[in-house]
């Protein structure tokens, strides 16, 4: 079980909201080439380590916001909303 | 039969048995050189099998299989031992029915015994849209002549009496795709066979040896790595290795290795729970897959129960099992089999799936020359892996493509050109 800190509901089991994957910068759709565009729909870090993730609390607030995660511990530290 | 003769024949089990002398080693433990010409990354299925595969139809034996821990201990170990070929797209079917080929003649080319246990494959349908897609396989199947084909819910009680087809439950079985080349394997014999089939060619398995870098040279990253650049060797726990050729056969790690050279890739890793029953009388006479239910369920031959589910959808490296996951499973299994309320579960465990976006694997050569992949297996890597092995072979050996790997390269998404195997590929094991 992982406890994710959603800014409303406070920390809330990790079933109870939807891991929306690791933040990559979103290039600008006017002017970015296909092949960057296409890299920022597939291509991700991946890390074994602290990542920055997107989470949804699905069952609750419905507000999506950024934690920092150990992807090798499952720590969670930090709490911003987007 | 291989130059070694029979290993475990009833002739050598008796005089085992009454001189009590140690057993041969499967595979030596031989001392590292500092060049090799291949070197693999991941001493699973995918890196022996590409090993073996290199030995025996190229000619190349002058390779290295490195991993940092033992042979066939990531997902090569952990799988549920599934085998089938029913697959949605042309491109996977044909790929994937070679694979099973080579499973049908595994324990005579390698001289041991497999278990291969082609005892039909069932897939589930609890919806109309469920059964129209297994329609839609079933035809694409049989074109490409695989044995395939929508059978109902008579037929599938008929096929496996254990399973509830009855109406009232909360999701009913409509009918079933039904595979019957379909199977289990002792995942862990494979892995030996092809271990020790490799050794005996000449190729070098290095355990313990962790990777900790790749060297490259002229690439427009760092260090020379990236795009442009070539592969000149790898940096070990155990020491430096030169070699003009390196594949990424991992899985778990694929994407760590892979940012080694300076090519990202389309992953992200998940752990997959599975679980095992106490073993009790054969009764479950084929392989039974509910996608709705998000479970597979097959009995070995020592009549243990072995489940496993969809991928946990938190991407994380830890593969410690939840409480949720057995809930859960055990909810959906009784659903399906009421009767064995009362079995325990004896273990659980999980390993490390490379998901990437369209269900395909990403196999062959990458940006960096020298460097390439066999990765992104996700949940279908051990029933792919004679079949990998032996694509990734010719492709290192003959500098091109094989033509059954074709459209699994890695810059089908830098074209957007992804596989449409997410329906069949899912949860259908």
């Amino acid at each position: 079980m992982i406890l994710v800190p959603c800014p409303n509901c406070g920390p809330r089991n990790s079933s109870d909201l939807r891991n929306a994957g690791e933040v990559v910068p979103r290039p600008d759709a006017a002017t970015a080439s296909l092949s960057e565009w296409r890299s920022y729909l597939y291509l991700r870090d991946n890390p074994a380590g602290w990542v920055t993730e997107t989470w949804y609390c699905r069952s609750g607030c419905r507000t999506y916001f950024t934690i920092e995660r150990n992807t090798a511990t499952n720590e969670v530290r930090g709490l911003e909303r987007t | 039969m291989s130059r070694h003769g029979y290993r475990y024949s009833a002739g050598k089990l008796l005089k085992h048995g009454l001189t009590r002398g140690d057993w041969p080693r499967m595979w030596s433990r031989p001392e590292r050189r500092d060049s090799y010409d291949v070197v693999i990354v991941g001493g699973g299925l995918h890196g022996l099998a590409t090993a073996y595969y290199l030995a025996k139809n190229h000619g190349i034996t002058n390779v290295a299989v490195v991993d940092k821990g033992y042979l066939g201990g990531g997902g090569s170990g952990r799988n549920t031992a599934i085998v089938r070929s029913n697959y949605l797209t042309p491109e996977g079917v044909a790929f994937y029915d070679r694979s099973l080929q080579l499973y049908n003649t595994m324990a005579s080319d390698l001289n041991l015994n497999v278990m291969l246990s082609r005892r039909g494959h069932l897939t589930l349908a609890h919806t109309d849209s469920a059964l129209r897609t297994m329609t839609w396989r079933a035809e694409v199947n049989k074109l490409l002549d695989i044995d395939s084909s929508v059978i109902d819910p008579e037929e599938v009680k008929r096929l496996t009496p254990s399973l509830d087809v009855s109406s009232d439950t909360r999701y009913p079985i409509l009918g079933a795709l039904y595979h019957p080349p379909g199977g289990i394997v002792r995942h862990d014999a494979v892995v030996w066979g092809y271990a020790r089939a490799a050794d005996h060619l000449g190729v070098h398995l290095l355990q313990d040896t962790e990777v900790l870098d790749i060297s490259c040279s002229g690439g427009d990253g760092p260090d020379g790595k990236g795009p442009g650049g070539r592969v000149t060797g790898v940096r070990t726990s155990r020491g430096d290795i030169s070699a003009p050729v390196v594949v990424n056969c991992t899985a778990g790690w694929a994407s760590l290795i892979s940012n080694m050279a300076g090519v990202p890739l389309a992953i992200t890793t998940h752990p997959l729970q599975a679980a095992v029953t106490e073993p009790c009388k054969v009764f479950l006479p084929t392989v039974v897959v509910s996608g709705s239910l998000h479970v597979y369920v097959s009995q070995t031959d020592r009549g243990e129960l072995v489940f496993g589910a969809s991928v946990d959808p938190i991407g994380t490296y830890r593969v410690n099992g939840t409480l949720e996951f057995t809930e859960e499973l055990a909810g959906h299994v009784l659903e399906l089999m009421p009767g064995i309320s009362k079995m325990r579960l004896m273990r659980q465990w999980s390993g490390l799936c490379d998901m990437t976006p369209d269900y395909s694997p990403i196999m062959g050569f990458t940006a960096v020359d020298g460097y390439l992949v066999d990765v992104g297996w996700g949940t279908y890597g051990f029933k792919a892996g004679p079949v990998a092995g032996e694509t990734m072979a010719e492709t290192i050996a003959t500098g091109r493509t094989a033509d059954l790997i074709a459209s699994f390269g890695i810059e089908r998404f830098t074209e957007g050109n992804l596989v449409g195997e997410k329906g069949a590929a899912a949860v259908g094991h």
